[in-house]
């Protein structure tokens, strides 16, 4: 349960992008979770409401995108999506493969009223 | 729309601190490993296992991270080197801040080894870079052999695997080459020692592996 400190990251991050803008024109944050980033995307929002609730933040609106796990085989070049997060290849097999998504934990962007100025 | 684009890790804070640890480490000659499992898998008692065989050849330093007491400490306080408890009052993992600032109670000037037992969990720990060398995963077989597909992360992120408590496979439902084939599919680099801290089995052999690994910062 780790998710209320992911949620403090995403809340300082608000904080600091939107210095000299002010908090009631923050429409929304947004963030992609990977499916193997070892976040739920429930618990994560859960906690982003209940610290922001009371706060200025209060009506942000956390929007979560999920991304996919995806490995691309280095031997038959077959890109598959493994949401187990194994690393090896559905189609041959192989276990060199790569990552192409799903590990991530990122802040992407920050939705603010048409007439706020940053 | 008005859009401020970002991009930016979540968990940049932690690795910011996670680099400046490692750079500390890299600077004073330290080896780190973080221990990372879930809790009764035989952390600290491979620790104790570790130091008992490492005594007199290498100067090693140990962090550990529970969630309450520091019983953990006092277990390894007595193999006679320097020890220091991070409790964390009910968070479920440590964070590279919480070992720069154990770093203040620890001398760790000489230290060639530092281990770090991280808090028992097999969910959380896998997201936050302390600034280690090395991350060791601990299964032990009456977990099972299925949990590496159950918690993959923990697996994916760990570049070596122990098994542990081998000595009890006579005993449980857990298969040996299943546990290592399930734990392949999630990290096809995994390196896994089988070991029982109970006979001591193994131990030599993980214990030469760290000693080898020491010398890359020598």
């Amino acid at each position: 349960m780790h998710e209320a400190s992911i949620a403090q990251g995403i809340i300082d991050m608000v904080r600091q992008h939107t210095r000299g803008c002010e908090t009631r024109a923050i429409r929304s944050v947004r963030a992609s979770v990977g499916e193997c980033s070892g976040v739920l995307a429930d618990s994560l929002r859960f906690c982003f409401e209940a610290m922001t609730a009371e706060t200025d933040l209060a009506h942000v609106r956390l929007d979560i995108e999920d991304v996919p796990f995806i490995i691309n085989c280095n031997d038959c070049g077959e890109t598959a999506h493994n949401p187990n997060g194994f690393m090896v290849c559905p189609r041959c097999g192989a276990t060199d493969t790569v990552v192409l998504s799903g590990n991530e934990l990122h802040v992407t962007e920050i939705e603010l009223a048409e007439e706020a100025a940053v | 729309m008005n859009v401020i684009t970002v991009e930016r890790k979540i968990l940049e804070k932690n690795d910011e601190v996670a680099r400046q640890n490692r750079e500390r480490f890299a600077g004073e000659g330290t080896y780190v490993v973080n221990m990372v499992s879930s809790p009764g898998s035989g952390k600290t008692s491979i620790i104790e296992r570790t130091l008992q065989y490492l005594k007199g050849r290498r100067r090693v330093a140990v962090i550990e991270g529970d969630v309450q007491t520091d019983l953990d400490a006092q277990r390894v306080a007595r193999y006679d080197v320097p020890v220091v408890q991070i409790v964390t009052h009910g968070a479920c993992h440590l964070e590279a801040p919480l070992v720069r600032d154990a770093l203040e109670r620890l001398d760790t000037n000489g230290i060639e080894l530092l281990i770090i037992e991280n808090v028992g969990n097999l969910v959380c720990p896998a997201s936050y870079d302390l600034g280690e060398d090395v991350r060791v995963a601990i299964l032990s077989t009456t977990e099972g052999d299925d949990k590496p597909l159950k918690y993959p992360k923990m697996f994916q992120t760990s570049s070596v695997l122990i098994i542990n408590k081998v000595d009890l496979i006579p005993h449980v439902a857990c298969s040996l080459e299943l546990l290592r084939t399930n734990a392949l599919r999630i990290n096809p680099d995994l390196r896994i020692f089988e070991l029982s801290c109970t006979t001591g089995a193994g131990v030599a052999d993980w214990c030469a592996w760290i000693e080898q690994s020491l010398q890359t910062r020598r």
